[in-house]
Protein backbone atom coordinates (compact mmCIF):
# COMPACT_ATOMS: atom_id res chain seq x y z
CA UNK A 1 0.00 0.00 0.00
CA UNK A 2 2.67 2.58 0.92
CA UNK A 3 4.52 1.74 -2.46
CA UNK A 4 1.15 2.69 -4.27
CA UNK A 5 0.76 5.85 -2.53
CA UNK A 6 4.07 6.88 -3.06
CA UNK A 7 3.39 6.38 -6.92
CA UNK A 8 0.77 9.10 -6.42
CA UNK A 9 3.25 11.42 -4.47
CA UNK A 10 5.40 13.96 -6.09
CA UNK A 11 9.13 14.03 -4.86
CA UNK A 12 10.25 16.88 -2.50
CA UNK A 13 6.51 17.58 -1.76
CA UNK A 14 4.84 18.73 1.56
CA UNK A 15 2.49 15.59 2.86
CA UNK A 16 0.00 15.56 5.76
CA UNK A 17 -1.02 12.37 6.48
CA UNK A 18 -4.47 12.36 8.54
CA UNK A 19 -4.79 9.66 11.03
CA UNK A 20 -0.71 8.56 10.67
CA UNK A 21 -0.64 5.98 13.04
CA UNK A 22 3.19 4.90 13.80
CA UNK A 23 4.67 7.02 10.76
CA UNK A 24 5.15 3.92 8.76
CA UNK A 25 3.74 5.92 5.67
CA UNK A 26 5.51 9.25 6.04
CA UNK A 27 8.60 7.44 7.04
CA UNK A 28 8.41 5.46 3.96
CA UNK A 29 7.54 8.47 1.47
CA UNK A 30 10.23 10.75 3.31
CA UNK A 31 12.41 7.85 2.47
CA UNK A 32 11.70 7.25 -1.19
CA UNK A 33 9.90 10.39 -2.39
CA UNK A 34 12.05 12.82 -0.27
CA UNK A 35 8.93 14.53 1.26
CA UNK A 36 8.26 17.05 3.61
CA UNK A 37 5.89 14.89 5.96
CA UNK A 38 3.61 15.98 9.02
CA UNK A 39 1.19 13.47 10.67
CA UNK A 40 -2.09 14.08 12.76
CA UNK A 41 -2.56 11.48 15.68
CA UNK A 42 -4.24 11.13 18.67
CA UNK A 43 -3.14 7.88 20.19
CA UNK A 44 0.23 8.77 22.34
CA UNK A 45 1.65 5.39 21.88
CA UNK A 46 1.69 5.55 18.50
CA UNK A 47 2.88 9.42 18.46
CA UNK A 48 5.83 7.61 20.55
CA UNK A 49 6.58 5.70 17.44
CA UNK A 50 6.36 8.53 14.79
CA UNK A 51 9.18 10.51 17.12
CA UNK A 52 11.19 7.34 16.79
CA UNK A 53 10.53 7.42 13.04
CA UNK A 54 11.51 11.00 13.03
CA UNK A 55 8.29 11.56 11.81
CA UNK A 56 6.85 15.19 12.59
CA UNK A 57 3.53 14.79 14.26
CA UNK A 58 0.44 16.56 15.54
CA UNK A 59 -1.44 15.74 18.34
CA UNK A 60 -4.68 16.41 16.97
CA UNK A 61 -8.46 15.25 16.50
CA UNK A 62 -9.15 14.84 13.04
CA UNK A 63 -13.04 15.26 13.97
CA UNK A 64 -12.24 18.48 16.15
CA UNK A 65 -11.72 20.02 12.89
CA UNK A 66 -8.72 21.22 10.61
CA UNK A 67 -9.07 25.04 10.07
CA UNK A 68 -5.62 25.42 11.30
CA UNK A 69 -4.40 23.99 7.91
CA UNK A 70 -4.31 26.85 5.35
CA UNK A 71 -5.61 26.56 1.82
CA UNK A 72 -3.84 24.46 -0.20
CA UNK A 73 -1.08 24.60 1.64
CA UNK A 74 0.05 20.63 1.64
CA UNK A 75 1.09 18.73 -2.37
CA UNK A 76 -1.03 16.03 -0.68
CA UNK A 77 -3.24 15.20 2.32
CA UNK A 78 -3.46 10.88 2.40
CA UNK A 79 -6.15 9.60 4.46
CA UNK A 80 -5.76 6.10 4.71
CA UNK A 81 -8.69 4.05 5.72
CA UNK A 82 -10.10 6.08 8.33
CA UNK A 83 -12.47 8.66 6.42
CA UNK A 84 -15.30 5.65 7.44
CA UNK A 85 -14.44 6.21 11.28
CA UNK A 86 -14.93 10.05 11.50
CA UNK A 87 -18.04 11.73 12.74
CA UNK A 88 -18.16 14.00 9.54
CA UNK A 89 -16.53 12.61 6.78
CA UNK A 90 -18.06 14.77 4.16
CA UNK A 91 -17.03 18.04 6.31
CA UNK A 92 -13.44 15.98 5.78
CA UNK A 93 -13.63 15.88 2.46
CA UNK A 94 -14.26 19.21 1.91
CA UNK A 95 -11.49 20.47 4.30
CA UNK A 96 -9.06 17.71 2.89
CA UNK A 97 -9.60 19.42 -0.73
CA UNK A 98 -9.49 22.37 0.31
CA UNK A 99 -5.92 22.05 2.32
CA UNK A 100 -4.33 19.77 -0.14
CA UNK A 101 -3.47 20.52 -3.81
CA UNK A 102 -4.41 16.50 -4.26
CA UNK A 103 -5.71 14.14 -2.01
CA UNK A 104 -5.21 10.50 -1.50
CA UNK A 105 -8.05 8.97 0.38
CA UNK A 106 -8.57 4.85 0.74
CA UNK A 107 -11.16 2.70 2.21
CA UNK A 108 -12.83 -0.31 2.61
CA UNK A 109 -15.52 -0.98 0.43
CA UNK A 110 -18.92 -2.39 2.72
CA UNK A 111 -20.75 -3.49 -0.39
CA UNK A 112 -17.37 -6.52 -0.81
CA UNK A 113 -19.36 -9.46 -1.48
CA UNK A 114 -17.62 -11.17 1.39
CA UNK A 115 -19.61 -8.30 3.20
CA UNK A 116 -23.36 -8.62 1.53
CA UNK A 117 -22.73 -12.43 1.57
CA UNK A 118 -22.58 -12.24 5.86
CA UNK A 119 -25.02 -9.79 5.66
CA UNK A 120 -27.61 -11.46 3.77
CA UNK A 121 -26.79 -15.53 4.65
CA UNK A 122 -25.32 -14.92 7.93
CA UNK A 123 -28.04 -12.06 8.92
CA UNK A 124 -25.02 -10.43 11.31
CA UNK A 125 -23.02 -7.36 10.43
CA UNK A 126 -20.05 -8.14 8.61
CA UNK A 127 -16.66 -8.71 10.03
CA UNK A 128 -13.73 -9.22 7.78
CA UNK A 129 -10.18 -8.31 7.47
CA UNK A 130 -10.60 -5.03 6.54
CA UNK A 131 -13.29 -4.49 8.71
CA UNK A 132 -12.57 -6.49 12.03
CA UNK A 133 -14.55 -5.28 14.32
CA UNK A 134 -17.93 -6.17 16.20
CA UNK A 135 -21.12 -3.44 15.12
CA UNK A 136 -21.10 -2.13 19.01
CA UNK A 137 -17.11 -1.71 19.31
CA UNK A 138 -16.91 -1.01 15.92
CA UNK A 139 -14.74 2.78 15.06
CA UNK A 140 -16.23 2.75 11.78
CA UNK A 141 -19.27 4.57 11.97
CA UNK A 142 -19.75 5.54 8.54
CA UNK A 143 -19.37 2.84 6.62
CA UNK A 144 -19.58 3.06 2.51
CA UNK A 145 -19.43 1.22 -0.71
CA UNK A 146 -17.15 2.70 -3.76
CA UNK A 147 -20.72 4.36 -5.14
CA UNK A 148 -21.41 5.80 -1.96
CA UNK A 149 -17.85 7.57 -1.61
CA UNK A 150 -17.97 8.72 -5.28
CA UNK A 151 -21.27 10.38 -4.95
CA UNK A 152 -19.70 11.56 -1.75
CA UNK A 153 -17.19 13.35 -4.04
CA UNK A 154 -19.31 14.62 -6.64
CA UNK A 155 -21.65 16.00 -4.37
CA UNK A 156 -18.99 17.66 -2.19
CA UNK A 157 -16.49 19.44 -4.96
CA UNK A 158 -14.29 16.76 -5.10
CA UNK A 159 -12.67 15.34 -8.83
CA UNK A 160 -11.53 11.97 -8.78
CA UNK A 161 -8.57 11.87 -10.89
CA UNK A 162 -7.80 8.12 -10.18
CA UNK A 163 -8.68 4.83 -8.72
CA UNK A 164 -7.10 1.72 -7.47
CA UNK A 165 -8.77 -1.44 -6.67
CA UNK A 166 -7.29 -3.01 -4.10
CA UNK A 167 -7.36 -6.47 -1.91
CA UNK A 168 -7.68 -6.10 1.71
CA UNK A 169 -3.66 -6.24 2.09
CA UNK A 170 -2.73 -3.23 -0.69
CA UNK A 171 -2.21 -5.89 -3.85
CA UNK A 172 -3.40 -4.55 -6.62
CA UNK A 173 -6.46 -6.86 -8.13
CA UNK A 174 -7.09 -6.46 -12.18
CA UNK A 175 -9.91 -8.70 -12.02
CA UNK A 176 -11.66 -6.48 -9.75
CA UNK A 177 -12.05 -4.39 -12.26
CA UNK A 178 -15.40 -6.61 -13.85
CA UNK A 179 -17.59 -5.47 -10.65
CA UNK A 180 -15.68 -3.08 -8.47
CA UNK A 181 -18.04 -2.35 -6.01
CA UNK A 182 -18.81 -6.12 -5.98
CA UNK A 183 -15.39 -7.18 -5.59
CA UNK A 184 -13.00 -3.95 -4.28
CA UNK A 185 -11.86 -4.51 -0.57
CA UNK A 186 -10.09 -1.48 -0.34
CA UNK A 187 -10.60 1.21 -3.00
CA UNK A 188 -7.44 3.92 -3.57
CA UNK A 189 -8.78 7.33 -4.63
CA UNK A 190 -7.12 10.13 -5.88
CA UNK A 191 -8.98 13.35 -5.43
CA UNK A 192 -8.95 16.94 -5.92
CA UNK A 193 -11.06 20.25 -5.44
CA UNK A 194 -13.13 20.60 -8.67
CA UNK A 195 -12.06 23.76 -10.28
CA UNK B 1 24.24 7.67 46.40
CA UNK B 2 21.62 6.21 43.78
CA UNK B 3 23.20 5.81 40.31
CA UNK B 4 20.13 8.09 38.77
CA UNK B 5 21.92 10.93 40.96
CA UNK B 6 24.35 13.68 39.91
CA UNK B 7 25.14 14.03 43.61
CA UNK B 8 26.90 17.42 44.43
CA UNK B 9 27.16 19.96 41.87
CA UNK B 10 29.23 22.95 41.85
CA UNK B 11 28.49 26.72 40.65
CA UNK B 12 30.35 28.48 38.15
CA UNK B 13 30.58 31.74 36.91
CA UNK B 14 31.08 33.74 34.03
CA UNK B 15 31.94 37.34 33.53
CA UNK B 16 31.21 39.32 30.82
CA UNK B 17 33.65 42.52 30.99
CA UNK B 18 31.83 44.20 28.29
CA UNK B 19 29.16 45.99 28.17
CA UNK B 20 25.71 44.88 27.31
CA UNK B 21 22.76 46.49 25.64
CA UNK B 22 19.30 46.01 26.77
CA UNK B 23 16.37 46.25 24.59
CA UNK B 24 15.05 49.03 26.80
CA UNK B 25 17.70 50.95 25.61
CA UNK B 26 19.60 50.96 28.94
CA UNK B 27 23.04 49.12 29.25
CA UNK B 28 24.90 47.28 31.86
CA UNK B 29 28.56 47.75 32.13
CA UNK B 30 29.34 43.70 32.03
CA UNK B 31 28.21 41.14 34.24
CA UNK B 32 27.90 37.73 36.26
CA UNK B 33 26.16 34.82 35.05
CA UNK B 34 26.24 32.02 37.04
CA UNK B 35 25.47 28.22 36.18
CA UNK B 36 26.13 24.83 36.45
CA UNK B 37 26.80 21.85 33.91
CA UNK B 38 26.04 18.19 34.02
CA UNK B 39 27.62 15.69 32.05
CA UNK B 40 30.38 15.56 29.49
CA UNK B 41 31.36 17.52 26.27
CA UNK B 42 32.17 15.20 24.09
CA UNK B 43 34.63 15.71 21.38
CA UNK B 44 32.42 16.74 18.71
CA UNK B 45 31.20 19.40 21.12
CA UNK B 46 27.85 18.68 19.79
CA UNK B 47 25.86 17.30 22.81
CA UNK B 48 25.23 20.53 24.82
CA UNK B 49 21.80 21.35 25.68
CA UNK B 50 20.71 24.82 27.70
CA UNK B 51 17.81 24.48 29.73
CA UNK B 52 16.43 27.56 30.14
CA UNK B 53 14.26 28.35 33.72
CA UNK B 54 10.87 29.66 34.35
CA UNK B 55 9.82 32.76 37.02
CA UNK B 56 11.45 31.36 39.74
CA UNK B 57 13.70 29.25 38.78
CA UNK B 58 17.90 29.45 38.45
CA UNK B 59 20.43 27.57 37.44
CA UNK B 60 20.79 24.75 40.27
CA UNK B 61 18.70 22.35 37.45
CA UNK B 62 19.41 19.32 38.99
CA UNK B 63 21.80 17.32 41.74
CA UNK B 64 22.53 18.65 44.91
CA UNK B 65 23.86 21.92 45.79
CA UNK B 66 25.95 22.55 48.88
CA UNK B 67 23.39 23.02 51.19
CA UNK B 68 21.67 19.88 49.57
CA UNK B 69 18.57 21.02 48.08
CA UNK B 70 17.64 18.70 44.97
CA UNK B 71 17.73 20.80 41.49
CA UNK B 72 14.36 22.12 40.34
CA UNK B 73 14.48 19.30 37.36
CA UNK B 74 16.41 16.48 39.02
CA UNK B 75 13.41 14.19 38.39
CA UNK B 76 13.89 14.82 34.84
CA UNK B 77 17.99 15.69 34.45
CA UNK B 78 20.38 13.25 35.39
CA UNK B 79 21.88 10.26 34.29
CA UNK B 80 19.62 7.93 32.36
CA UNK B 81 16.60 10.42 33.08
CA UNK B 82 14.57 12.65 30.09
CA UNK B 83 17.52 14.71 30.02
CA UNK B 84 20.16 11.68 30.27
CA UNK B 85 23.51 12.86 31.52
CA UNK B 86 25.79 10.06 30.39
CA UNK B 87 24.45 11.15 26.93
CA UNK B 88 24.55 15.00 26.97
CA UNK B 89 26.54 18.26 28.09
CA UNK B 90 24.03 19.82 30.31
CA UNK B 91 24.12 23.61 31.14
CA UNK B 92 21.92 25.74 33.23
CA UNK B 93 22.20 29.09 33.87
CA UNK B 94 20.77 32.19 36.14
CA UNK B 95 19.28 34.32 33.89
CA UNK B 96 19.86 38.36 34.38
CA UNK B 97 18.22 40.08 36.82
CA UNK B 98 17.69 36.81 38.69
CA UNK B 99 18.29 36.62 42.69
CA UNK B 100 20.44 33.64 43.13
CA UNK B 101 23.51 34.82 41.92
CA UNK B 102 24.17 35.95 38.49
CA UNK B 103 23.40 40.35 38.03
CA UNK B 104 20.66 41.76 39.07
CA UNK B 105 19.00 43.81 41.41
CA UNK B 106 20.63 42.88 44.68
CA UNK B 107 24.34 43.33 42.87
CA UNK B 108 25.91 46.33 43.24
CA UNK B 109 25.72 49.21 40.60
CA UNK B 110 29.05 50.30 39.71
CA UNK B 111 27.66 53.72 39.00
CA UNK B 112 27.00 54.71 42.10
CA UNK B 113 28.35 51.34 44.60
CA UNK B 114 24.46 50.82 45.96
CA UNK B 115 22.49 47.77 45.29
CA UNK B 116 20.54 48.30 42.06
CA UNK B 117 17.09 47.21 43.74
CA UNK B 118 13.75 48.68 41.63
CA UNK B 119 16.17 50.40 39.70
CA UNK B 120 17.86 47.30 37.94
CA UNK B 121 17.09 47.91 34.34
CA UNK B 122 14.27 46.14 32.80
CA UNK B 123 15.25 42.71 30.45
CA UNK B 124 13.78 41.04 28.04
CA UNK B 125 13.69 37.27 26.82
CA UNK B 126 15.40 38.59 23.92
CA UNK B 127 18.06 40.22 26.23
CA UNK B 128 18.69 36.65 28.11
CA UNK B 129 19.16 34.77 24.62
CA UNK B 130 21.52 37.17 23.89
CA UNK B 131 23.56 37.04 27.35
CA UNK B 132 23.04 33.30 27.28
CA UNK B 133 24.62 33.48 23.76
CA UNK B 134 28.09 34.95 25.69
CA UNK B 135 27.51 32.24 27.58
CA UNK B 136 27.82 29.34 25.38
CA UNK B 137 30.84 31.12 23.44
CA UNK B 138 32.31 31.35 26.56
CA UNK B 139 32.27 27.79 27.00
CA UNK B 140 33.67 27.08 23.49
CA UNK B 141 30.17 25.58 22.00
CA UNK B 142 30.16 25.89 18.26
CA UNK B 143 26.34 25.57 18.98
CA UNK B 144 23.53 24.17 21.14
CA UNK B 145 22.52 20.76 19.96
CA UNK B 146 19.08 21.58 21.94
CA UNK B 147 17.39 24.39 23.79
CA UNK B 148 15.00 23.60 26.22
CA UNK B 149 12.12 24.49 28.77
CA UNK B 150 9.42 25.38 30.25
CA UNK B 151 6.65 27.98 30.67
CA UNK B 152 9.00 31.03 30.63
CA UNK B 153 11.89 28.84 29.68
CA UNK B 154 9.98 27.74 26.71
CA UNK B 155 9.98 31.08 25.83
CA UNK B 156 13.96 31.38 26.09
CA UNK B 157 14.12 28.50 23.66
CA UNK B 158 11.55 29.85 21.22
CA UNK B 159 13.52 32.73 21.21
CA UNK B 160 16.42 31.30 20.90
CA UNK B 161 15.63 29.05 17.58
CA UNK B 162 14.12 32.58 15.88
CA UNK B 163 17.02 34.73 16.80
CA UNK B 164 20.34 32.47 16.41
CA UNK B 165 18.47 29.83 13.72
CA UNK B 166 22.19 28.85 12.95
CA UNK B 167 23.58 27.72 16.69
CA UNK B 168 20.51 25.54 17.86
CA UNK B 169 19.59 22.37 15.99
CA UNK B 170 16.55 21.92 18.40
CA UNK B 171 14.33 23.32 20.78
CA UNK B 172 11.60 21.60 23.07
CA UNK B 173 8.99 24.63 24.27
CA UNK B 174 7.02 23.28 27.06
CA UNK B 175 4.25 24.53 28.41
CA UNK B 176 4.73 27.87 26.67
CA UNK B 177 3.17 30.78 24.72
CA UNK B 178 3.81 32.53 21.66
CA UNK B 179 2.82 35.54 24.31
CA UNK B 180 0.58 36.21 27.45
CA UNK B 181 -3.01 36.43 27.01
CA UNK B 182 -4.78 39.59 29.04
CA UNK B 183 -5.65 36.86 32.01
CA UNK B 184 -2.33 35.88 32.04
CA UNK B 185 -0.55 39.88 31.97
CA UNK B 186 -3.71 40.36 34.32
CA UNK B 187 -2.12 37.99 37.15
CA UNK B 188 1.39 39.43 37.05
CA UNK B 189 -0.28 42.18 37.40
CA UNK B 190 -2.16 41.28 41.03
CA UNK B 191 1.51 39.95 41.28
CA UNK B 192 3.20 43.09 41.18
CA UNK B 193 0.71 45.26 43.14
CA UNK B 194 1.15 42.63 45.98
CA UNK B 195 4.54 43.36 45.88
CA UNK B 196 4.53 47.36 45.08
CA UNK B 197 1.77 47.78 47.91
CA UNK B 198 3.73 46.44 50.58
CA UNK B 199 5.02 49.29 52.75
CA UNK B 200 8.41 47.64 52.97
CA UNK B 201 8.83 47.75 49.63
CA UNK B 202 11.87 50.22 48.76
CA UNK B 203 12.46 50.17 52.40
CA UNK B 204 16.47 50.93 53.35
CA UNK B 205 15.88 48.07 55.80
CA UNK B 206 12.94 45.70 55.19
CA UNK B 207 11.84 43.86 52.63
CA UNK B 208 8.57 43.70 51.21
CA UNK B 209 7.88 39.82 52.19
CA UNK B 210 4.36 40.34 52.58
CA UNK B 211 3.69 41.37 49.08
CA UNK B 212 6.29 38.90 47.39
CA UNK B 213 4.08 35.95 49.64
CA UNK B 214 1.25 37.08 48.56
CA UNK B 215 2.32 37.09 44.86
CA UNK B 216 3.64 34.42 45.47
CA UNK B 217 0.16 32.43 46.87
CA UNK B 218 -1.79 34.04 43.60
CA UNK B 219 1.22 32.64 40.98
CA UNK B 220 0.79 28.93 43.27
CA UNK B 221 -2.95 28.53 42.45
CA UNK B 222 -2.81 29.84 39.03
CA UNK B 223 0.27 26.81 39.12
CA UNK B 224 -2.16 24.06 40.03
CA UNK B 225 -5.57 22.95 38.49
CA UNK B 226 -9.20 22.41 40.18
CA UNK B 227 -9.14 18.77 40.24
CA UNK B 228 -5.77 18.60 41.72
CA UNK B 229 -6.43 21.04 44.48
CA UNK B 230 -9.54 19.49 45.49
CA UNK B 231 -7.85 16.25 45.49
CA UNK B 232 -4.59 17.62 47.80
CA UNK B 233 -6.92 19.80 50.02
CA UNK B 234 -10.30 19.37 49.65
CA UNK B 235 -12.41 21.27 52.72
CA UNK B 236 -9.87 19.97 55.02
CA UNK B 237 -9.57 21.98 58.02
CA UNK B 238 -6.56 22.45 60.32
CA UNK B 239 -8.37 21.92 63.48
CA UNK B 240 -11.23 19.37 62.09
CA UNK B 241 -14.06 22.46 62.80
CA UNK B 242 -14.20 26.35 61.90
CA UNK B 243 -13.92 28.87 65.39
CA UNK B 244 -15.45 31.68 62.76
CA UNK B 245 -12.32 33.71 62.82
CA UNK B 246 -9.48 35.08 60.19
CA UNK B 247 -6.87 32.68 61.43
CA UNK B 248 -5.46 29.75 59.42
CA UNK B 249 -8.43 27.22 59.28
CA UNK B 250 -8.36 25.16 55.64
CA UNK B 251 -5.60 22.81 54.76
CA UNK B 252 -5.29 25.22 51.35
CA UNK B 253 -5.06 27.94 53.37
CA UNK B 254 -2.21 26.63 55.17
CA UNK B 255 -0.71 25.33 52.49
CA UNK B 256 -0.32 28.63 50.60
CA UNK B 257 1.08 30.85 53.35
CA UNK B 258 3.55 28.45 53.72
CA UNK B 259 4.27 28.60 50.29
CA UNK B 260 4.32 32.47 50.51
CA UNK B 261 6.30 32.73 53.22
CA UNK B 262 9.18 30.60 52.26
CA UNK B 263 9.08 31.46 48.64
CA UNK B 264 9.53 35.39 50.66
CA UNK B 265 12.49 33.89 52.22
CA UNK B 266 14.55 32.64 49.24
CA UNK B 267 13.24 34.93 46.82
CA UNK B 268 13.87 38.82 45.91
CA UNK B 269 11.04 41.34 45.46
CA UNK B 270 12.50 42.79 42.54
CA UNK B 271 13.55 39.86 40.74
CA UNK B 272 9.54 38.73 40.71
CA UNK B 273 8.65 42.65 39.41
CA UNK B 274 10.99 42.15 37.03
CA UNK B 275 9.95 38.05 35.63
CA UNK B 276 6.52 39.34 35.67
CA UNK B 277 7.16 42.04 32.87
CA UNK B 278 9.77 39.47 31.06
CA UNK B 279 6.48 37.08 30.84
CA UNK B 280 4.43 40.25 29.95
CA UNK B 281 6.56 41.78 27.09
CA UNK B 282 7.43 38.49 25.15
CA UNK B 283 6.04 38.47 22.17
CA UNK B 284 8.45 37.59 19.30
CA UNK B 285 5.91 37.88 16.27
CA UNK B 286 6.28 42.19 17.29
CA UNK B 287 9.10 42.38 14.71
CA UNK B 288 6.76 41.14 12.02
CA UNK B 289 3.75 42.84 12.89
CA UNK B 290 2.45 40.24 14.99
CA UNK B 291 2.40 37.66 12.26
CA UNK B 292 3.84 34.95 13.86
CA UNK B 293 4.27 32.31 11.19
CA UNK B 294 6.47 35.38 9.47
CA UNK B 295 8.41 35.61 12.48
CA UNK B 296 9.18 31.70 12.93
CA UNK B 297 10.70 32.01 8.94
CA UNK B 298 14.05 31.78 9.66
CA UNK B 299 14.31 29.04 12.30
CA UNK B 300 15.75 25.82 11.85
CA UNK B 301 15.35 24.23 14.19
CA UNK B 302 13.46 20.58 14.76
CA UNK B 303 10.82 21.65 17.30
CA UNK B 304 9.24 19.74 20.13
CA UNK B 305 6.44 21.56 21.44
CA UNK B 306 4.65 20.21 24.72
CA UNK B 307 1.39 21.05 26.23
CA UNK B 308 -0.76 19.62 29.66
CA UNK B 309 -4.51 19.00 29.63
CA UNK B 310 -4.83 20.55 32.83
CA UNK B 311 -3.07 23.64 32.75
CA UNK B 312 -4.85 26.91 32.16
CA UNK B 313 -1.98 29.21 33.05
CA UNK B 314 -0.58 28.02 29.77
CA UNK B 315 -3.29 25.92 28.04
CA UNK B 316 -2.60 23.52 25.56
CA UNK B 317 -4.57 26.33 23.30
CA UNK B 318 -1.82 28.49 23.46
CA UNK B 319 0.90 25.88 22.58
CA UNK B 320 -1.33 24.68 19.66
CA UNK B 321 -1.49 28.61 18.65
CA UNK B 322 2.53 27.93 18.08
CA UNK B 323 2.52 24.70 16.50
CA UNK B 324 0.09 26.05 13.98
CA UNK B 325 2.32 29.12 13.56
CA UNK B 326 5.61 26.66 13.03
CA UNK B 327 2.93 24.24 10.62
CA UNK B 328 1.90 27.81 8.32
CA UNK B 329 6.02 28.74 8.32
CA UNK B 330 6.38 25.10 6.98
CA UNK B 331 8.90 24.14 9.55
CA UNK B 332 9.50 21.04 11.10
CA UNK B 333 7.39 20.86 14.03
CA UNK B 334 5.85 18.13 16.33
CA UNK B 335 2.85 18.66 19.20
CA UNK B 336 2.18 16.23 22.32
CA UNK B 337 -0.35 17.31 24.93
CA UNK B 338 -0.42 15.36 27.69
CA UNK B 339 -3.04 14.27 29.85
CA UNK B 340 -2.26 15.80 33.88
CA UNK B 341 -4.07 16.60 36.32
CA UNK B 342 -1.12 18.63 37.70
CA UNK B 343 -2.00 21.90 35.37
CA UNK B 344 0.64 24.13 35.27
CA UNK B 345 3.08 22.73 37.27
CA UNK B 346 2.76 19.19 35.22
CA UNK B 347 5.85 20.78 33.47
CA UNK B 348 8.32 20.07 35.98
CA UNK B 349 6.99 16.21 36.93
CA UNK B 350 7.90 13.44 34.89
CA UNK B 351 5.83 11.00 33.70
CA UNK B 352 6.52 7.78 31.37
CA UNK B 353 4.45 10.03 27.92
CA UNK B 354 6.30 13.11 28.94
CA UNK B 355 9.85 11.77 29.60
CA UNK B 356 9.80 9.42 26.61
CA UNK B 357 8.58 12.02 23.86
CA UNK B 358 11.80 14.22 24.74
CA UNK B 359 13.96 11.61 25.51
CA UNK B 360 13.14 10.25 22.02
CA UNK B 361 13.18 13.87 20.53
CA UNK B 362 16.48 14.49 21.18
CA UNK B 363 17.92 11.07 20.71
CA UNK B 364 16.53 11.14 16.79
CA UNK B 365 19.70 11.88 14.95
CA UNK B 366 19.97 12.90 11.40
Amino acid sequence: MNKLIGKFINTNGRVLDLGCGDGSLLAFLKENNQVKGLGLEIDHQKIQKCLQKDVSVIDQDIDSGLSNFQDQSFDAVIMSQSIQALRKPEVALEEIIRIGKEAIISIPNFANWRCRLQLIFGGTMPVSSALPHDWYSTPNIHLCSLKDFEKLCVDHGADILDRQLLSFDGEEQSFMKVAPNLLTEIALYRVKARN
Amino acid sequence: MSNDSLGRVETKSFMHKDSFSLKSGKTLQGFEMVYQTYGELNEAKDNAILICHALSGNHHVAGLSEDNKKGWWDDMVGPNKAFDTNKYFIVGCNNLGGCHGSTGPNSINPENNMAYGSSFPMVTVGDWVKSQDLLRTHLGLPYWYAVVGGSLGGMQALQWSIDFPDLVKKIVVIAAAAKLSAQNIAFNEIARQAILADPNYNSEDKLPKTGLGLARMLGHITYLSDDAMREKFGRDMKKGEVNFSYDVEFEVESYLRYQGESFSNRFDAHTYLLMTKVLDYFDPAESHEGDLAKTLKSVTAKTLLIAFSSDWRFSPERSRELANAFIEAEKDVSFLEIDSPHGHDAFLMPSETYDSAIETFLDKNE
